[in-house]
This record gives C-alpha cells, sequence and structure tokens, in this order.
C-alpha cells in the first residue's frame, strides 16, 4: 500500500529527563519494507539527525523480546497505547506520532518506569507459595480444560496499556489498574494457589484495590493480548463479595 | 495495613444507588405519573404519601441519609477520574464518563427539586398539583426539570447495569451485553413515566 513510499515520518514526544518537560521533535528516515516501529527507532539511533538537519541525541526507548510478549517496548503511537515491536509501519498512518506511556512516570525519551505495576503483585500476593522445609510432593492436578483456560489469562505481559487507557489510573487516585485483577483471578484459579485465595482477595480489597475500577471496559478493549479483562473484574468482585460476607460474619468455611 | 475503608465506601455506595435510592425513584416516579389522570388523582396520592405514618423517619432513613452519602461519595469518584473518550471512544467509556456526567447533573437538578419541594413543603407551603403546575409553567423550568428527570433516570438505569458488575452478579461478557440491552429498556420505560408526568402538569 505505502511501498512507493520513500521516507518515514516520525513526530516523537520527548523528554530528556524525569523532570523536565516534554518536547517534540521530528525525524525522517529512509523507508525499508516490512519495518516496525522499532526498526525505525535503531535507524534514528544509527543517524541521530532531526528533520531539520540538526544533529540531536539519539531517541530512547525500552525494548527486549521483539515479539510481543515481553511488554518492555510499549508506547503510544498515533494515539494507541500499544507495543511498538508488532507495530508495522506499513500499517500507520503518516507522520507516524510516538510519546510515552505519561500514565507511568517518563524516565527518558519513550521510556517509563512500570514499577508501580510489579509493586501492586507483590502486594496482592500474586505468587504461589510453595517454598518450605521439606518436599511437600506434588500439587492437586489442573484439569486440561481448565489449563487451557488459565492460559488465557497467563498471557499478561505487564505491559501496562491497561493502565494507559484505564481513567481511573491517575495522579489523583491510587487504583492499581485493571491488570492486577487478572492475576488475582490467574493464582486463585490455580489448584495450589487457591489454598491463598483469601489472602489474596484481602489484600486486593485494601486501599487503592479492586475498588478503584469504574468499569469503563477501556481495559479490555485495549488489551493487546486479548485478555478477558473485564470477565476478571466482575469474577474477582464476585469472589471479593463472598470474601468480605465472609469476613463480617465469620465463616467456619476456611 | 492499607485498611478496606474505601472497598467499604464504594459498595454502600453501589448498594444505596440502587437500594434504597433507586427504589425510591421508581416510586417517586410512579406517584408522578398520577397526574396523567387528572389533578385529583395526582393530589390524591401524593397525599396518601404526605400522610404515610412516620415519616420523617422513613424520609430520613430510605431518602435524605442514603441519598446524601450517595451523592457525596459520587462527588468523589467523579471527580477522580479523568475521562478520556476523546483518545478511546469505546461505547462503555462513554457509559463511564456519561455516568459520572450524569450524576453531577442529578445532584444540581435534585438539590433545587428538594429545596423548592420538600423544604418548601416543611416551611408551610402546600405540595400538590398546583404547585408544580405553578413551577413547569416557566419554561426553563420546565427544561430544566426535563433534562434533570433524563439525566436522573440515565443514571440509575446506567448504574444498574456497572452494580452487577460491581457485585459480581454479570460476569461473562454476553451476560453484560444482555444486561446492557435490559437497562437500555429500563431507561426508555421510565423515561416515558417521567415525562408524561411532567407534560401532564401542563
Amino acid at each position: 500500500m505505502m511501498s512507493d513510499k520513500k521516507s518515514v515520518r516520525f513526530i516523537i514526544t520527548r523528554q530528556d529527563n524525569p523532570d523536565s518537560d516534554p518536547y517534540q521533535e521530528e525525524f525522517e528516515i529512509a523507508y525499508r519494507p516490512n519495518m516496525n516501529v522499532i526498526s525505525a527507532l535503531m535507524e534514528i539511533r544509527r543517524n541521530p539527525v532531526n528533520v531539520k538537519g540538526e544533529k540531536t541525541t539519539p531517541v530512547a526507548w525500552d525494548m527486549n523480546c521483539l515479539e510481543e510478549v515481553c511488554g518492555a517496548c510499549s508506547m503510544i503511537i498515533n494515539g494507541k497505547p500499544r507495543q511498538s515491536c508488532s507495530a508495522l509501519v506499513d500499517q500507520l498512518e503518516q507522520p507516524i506520532r510516538l510519546d510515552a506511556m505519561r500514565t507511568f512516570p517518563v524516565v527518558r525519551d519513550l521510556q517509563v518506569d512500570r514499577s508501580r505495576m510489579f509493586d501492586s503483585l507483590k502486594k496482592v500476593k500474586a505468587w504461589i507459595p510453595i517454598d518450605g522445609t521439606y518436599d511437600l510432593g506434588p500439587g492437586p492436578r489442573m484439569p486440561e480444560p481448565k489449563r487451557q483456560w488459565a492460559y488465557e489469562l497467563s498471557k499478561c505481559m505487564t505491559c501496562g496499556v491497561c493502565l494507559e487507557a484505564c481513567p481511573n489510573v491517575n495522579s489523583k487516585t491510587n487504583f492499581m489498574g485493571p491488570a492486577v485483577f487478572n492475576q488475582v483471578r490467574l493464582f486463585n484459579a490455580h489448584p495450589t494457589g487457591e489454598m491463598n485465595k483469601a489472602e489474596r482477595l484481602n489484600a486486593f480489597m485494601e486501599d487503592g484495590g479492586m475498588t478503584g475500577c469504574g468499569n469503563s471496559q477501556n481495559c479490555v478493549q485495549s488489551c493487546p493480548k486479548g485478555i478477558p479483562i473485564t470477565t476478571s473484574i466482575a469474577a474477582v468482585n464476585r469472589a471479593a463479595t463472598l470474601q468480605s460476607f465472609k469476613n463480617f460474619f465469620g465463616s467456619d468455611n476456611v | 495495613m492499607a485498611g478496606n475503608r474505601e472497598f467499604f465506601n464504594r459498595r454502600l455506595h453501589s448498594l444505596l444507588g440502587v437500594i434504597p435510592v433507586g427504589l425510591f425513584l421508581i416510586q417517586h416516579l410512579v406517584i408522578n405519573h398520577f397526574a396523567t389522570r387528572g389533578e385529583e388523582s395526582f393530589n390524591k396520592a401524593a397525599g396518601f404519601m404526605e400522610n404515610l405514618p412516620f415519616r420523617i423517619f422513613l424520609e430520613t432513613f430510605i431518602i435524605f441519609l442514603p441519598l446524601l452519602f450517595h451523592a457525596i461519595y459520587g462527588l468523589y469518584i467523579a471527580f477522580t477520574a479523568k475521562n478520556n473518550v476523546s483518545r478511546f471512544g469505546f461505547f462503555r467509556n462513554w457509559m463511564f464518563m456519561l455516568q459520572r456526567f450524569t450524576g453531577v447533573i442529578t445532584l444540581i437538578f435534585v438539590s433545587w427539586h428538594v429545596w423548592q419541594t420538600r423544604i418548601q413543603a416543611a416551611l408551610g407551603q402546600e405540595v400538590n398539583f398546583d404547585m408544580m403546575a405553578s413551577i413547569l409553567s416557566n419554561p426553563f423550568m420546565l427544561w430544566f426539570y426535563i433534562i434533570g428527570v433524563i439525566s436522573t433516570i440515565f443514571h440509575f438505569s446506567n448504574g444498574l447495569w456497572s452494580f452487577c458488575v460491581s457485585w459480581g452478579i454479570t460476569l461473562s461478557p454476553r451476560s453484560q451485553v444482555i444486561s446492557t440491552y435490559v437497562t437500555i429498556v429500563i431507561f426508555i420505560a421510565l423515561s416515558i413515566v417521567g415525562i408524561r408526568a411532567i407534560t401532564a402538569f401542563i
């Protein structure tokens, strides 16, 4: 479609350090077939000259797997948060506008600090505790259909796109964000993880937890892995409803 | 420990919006609908409600306190959102924005409405068909009431949808689509009831 194009134009919102003001810089690079945003950024890095012909600093961004499974290269491309490795230049309208996901603290240019997501996972104990002083033996088996179902939830790569899309994740709230629901549900559904179900729910019911959701459902629309996040949200809400009754009235059903 | 006050408040907010505030809204709209059967019919129905025993307790615990909590906490919720429909124009995101917008409109409308009717009643005025007819004879007030009533009904209907998600009643995408249709029907039905009652006064 655009293969006759000789060059690709980029408008990149840059920022020199976490506290400085963002500014825009334009770049034009030679077109090559099958380019993605990362290969274009690499081209800019190789020869950091902007559209005015001035020599500038290379644009900084994060990347790792280059196959949309690690989540590191997420940024806003033409207004949509997504991974730059799977954003093909041929499919993008030009000039291609790149910006950092500003829901997160910007480190430099397109690089953001997503540690808040990992902190949230620690808070809600999104893991399965199996360490002990002796071998506990094999855990309960997971039925195959359930494993296949859980696999879909396990595709979350903590990329941060759902937090960027969520209107309730912002500086005015301490909401952990949509991704956490899915992880709580994943580990609560695991036959071994289920043993610590109440612990995870109670941690997630604390301030900044699940109640921050306002059901805009942008998360499920934006998730690059197609994870049914809103189903996880409603499922965790249901479990929390029961858990809160148990907490309040007491229960011998541990 | 961070505590879970936020969880309790948010769930209470969600519950109070339906029970009792939402139920009161339906009852209120139904009573108003008596206006379509004429002045006498409306005055009889309104008089019946007015003369319910223990009225001040019924009003306090079924209307004023729940409404006050829902309104104040709702304002907090509305103003902590950072709406982004221009970047993410999905249907549910629009509903999210409208839920907050109509919440604020509804609060303004209901505050004025309470002042104009219930507080005036406490100050000795009689709330009857004539009072409403004289309020609604002003074209500005007529539109203010129409917008206010529609906004309130929208907020209630769409609120029912998110109530079902927040409490984990509708879980699957299909159940949430069905509840969207159900709440649209509720919105249209109650709007007809509300608008018919308003126009009966003019």
